[in-house]
């Protein structure tokens, strides 16, 4: 990916590794104080086939931000989709009202097959359990801000690896700057083997581990968290045992090392305990904030406003 | 009689594709869109030292395939092997190989997939050559090659 100008943004597997840094670079411009005013008369449809109020939010206030304007649909009962419109034509349409779309659809490849439909850049924001490109670059982004470089660190990621889209996309970027990984999480919720087999084409030296215990000598640069879903067991006991191991708390962080940074893609319910929040090594909330550069700066770079 | 008694005769033009396990025959046809391609003779349930089920043979006159649609025999009979016939004689010994992208011939087994929800066409991406996978265009899964996945069938 030389430029981004008129690309879309649909898969981190699209990527490059230069490409990556580009964005993660642009968003550090744009957070620190950088250039304004680069999306000024471009319009911005945000189209969520699916609700999720956050990521919606979040591309509306970058968009805002930059000095673009936006619509969009937030509730897919109100489109004309529900009247039996096909999505192609519904693309198609909306494509000739703005400059860039922003989307978001319950079925794995709607964003790939919008992108191919028009000629304006399209940006992923979720396609069902397939990718979340923003959420993986604003991650790659939180991780190069807190520990100041991409290349030759430790993460770990603990909780559901294996239905988690989050850790699949984070997995696959971190790889491709040569990190070494660590994997906690219970037996049942394993990364899946082909992503591992990924690692192992790569050289991408990897541990599996089931208790977070197991951690605590390896000097964790990152802890990334995420949600172990209730549906996921049958015996909501076995649930509460589970869950209940992978609570990040003080002492968790004490075990860690103490400099360990933790990392949420958010929601949180309870696998992080709220005494952690005042705590320097929280930075899920930061990451959350940086969804907004992040964001502006993809939307910049595929309209032309950023270079 | 002393010659050889031919069951499938031979071609003066065009393309041998052979060692096709039974009975895959039609199946390569279909994969290769040949049904209204003019002339074709097609021999089932040979036998075959190497294939323990018996080979096909599927003759295709005055055809001389592409390196690209051979290559498309591959994905469901990797073995077989491709004669290209000009005035009755072997021109062409050609090994096929696993394409690199397949479209339009294979439907995509995750149900929430693009293609199968949208109407998105599709296309796949050769993922692993040893162990023939494919990753889906759309929803980026990652499927082996099974013959019922094949539209064509």
């Amino acid at each position: 990916m030389a430029s981004f100008e008129n690309k879309s943004i649909v898969s981190i597997r699209d990527m490059t590794r230069a490409a990556l840094e580009k964005v993660v670079s642009t968003t550090a411009m744009v957070k620190k104080d950088g250039p304004k005013g680069f999306m000024e008369g471009k319009t911005v449809a945000v189209l969520f086939f699916e609700p999720s109020t956050r990521t919606r939010l979040s591309f509306e206030s970058a968009v805002l931000k930059s000095g673009g304007t936006v619509f969009g649909i937030a509730d897919p009962a109100a489109s004309s989709q529900s009247k039996g419109e096909s999505f192609a034509d519904s693309i198609r349409t909306i494509a000739g009202y703005c400059d860039v779309i922003v989307i978001r659809h319950p079925v794995e490849g709607a964003a790939r097959m919008a992108s191919e439909l028009c000629d304006i850049p399209v940006i992923n924001a979720g396609d069902g359990p397939n990718q979340h490109p923003t959420q993986t670059l604003l991650d790659l982004f939180t991780i190069e801000e807190q520990i100041g470089k991409l290349e030759g660190i430790k993460v770990g990621m603990v909780g559901d690896l294996k239905y988690g889209r989050t850790v699949h996309s984070l997995t696959h970027a971190l790889a491709m700057f040569g990190n070494e990984l660590s994997f906690i999480s219970p037996p049942s919720l394993k990364m899946p083997r082909h992503i591992l087999e990924e690692l192992e084409k790569l050289k991408i030296p990897y541990h599996e581990f089931v208790s977070l215990e197991e951690t605590a000598d390896l000097d964790l640069d990152v802890l990334y968290v995420t949600r172990i879903q209730k549906e996921r067991f049958g015996d909501p006991q076995e649930y509460e045992k589970v869950a209940g191991t992978y609570r990040i708390t003080l002492d968790t962080i004490e075990m860690l090392g103490g400099e360990v940074k933790i990392m949420h893609p958010l929601p949180r319910v309870d696998e992080i305990d709220v005494e952690v929040d005042d705590t320097p090594n929280a930075v899920y909330f930061l990451q959350a904030h940086n969804g907004i550069p992040t964001r502006q700066a993809l939307l910049g770079l595929v309209t032309g406003g950023l270079k | 009689m002393t010659g050889r008694t031919y069951k499938v005769y031979s071609i003066e033009n065009g393309t041998v594709i052979d060692h096709i396990p039974t009975p895959l025959a039609l199946k390569v046809i279909r994969i290769l869109g040949l049904e209204n391609e003019g002339i074709m003779t097609i021999g089932i349930g040979f036998r075959s030292s190497m294939l323990p089920k018996g080979k096909d043979i599927v003759k295709v006159e005055n055809r001389e395939l592409s390196r690209a649609e051979t290559d498309m025999i591959a994905l469901i009979a990797p073995d077989a092997t491709i004669n290209i016939i000009k005035n009755g004689m072997v021109a062409e010994k050609r090994k096929i190989k696993l394409p690199e992208e397949i479209n339009g011939v294979m439907t995509c087994p995750n149900p929430n997939c693009a293609t199968n929800v949208l109407g998105a066409n599709t296309s796949f991406h050769l993922e692993d050559r040893e162990k023939v996978t494919y990753r889906c265009r759309y929803c980026e899964r990652v499927t082996p090659i099974h013959p019922d996945l094949l539209t064509t069938g």
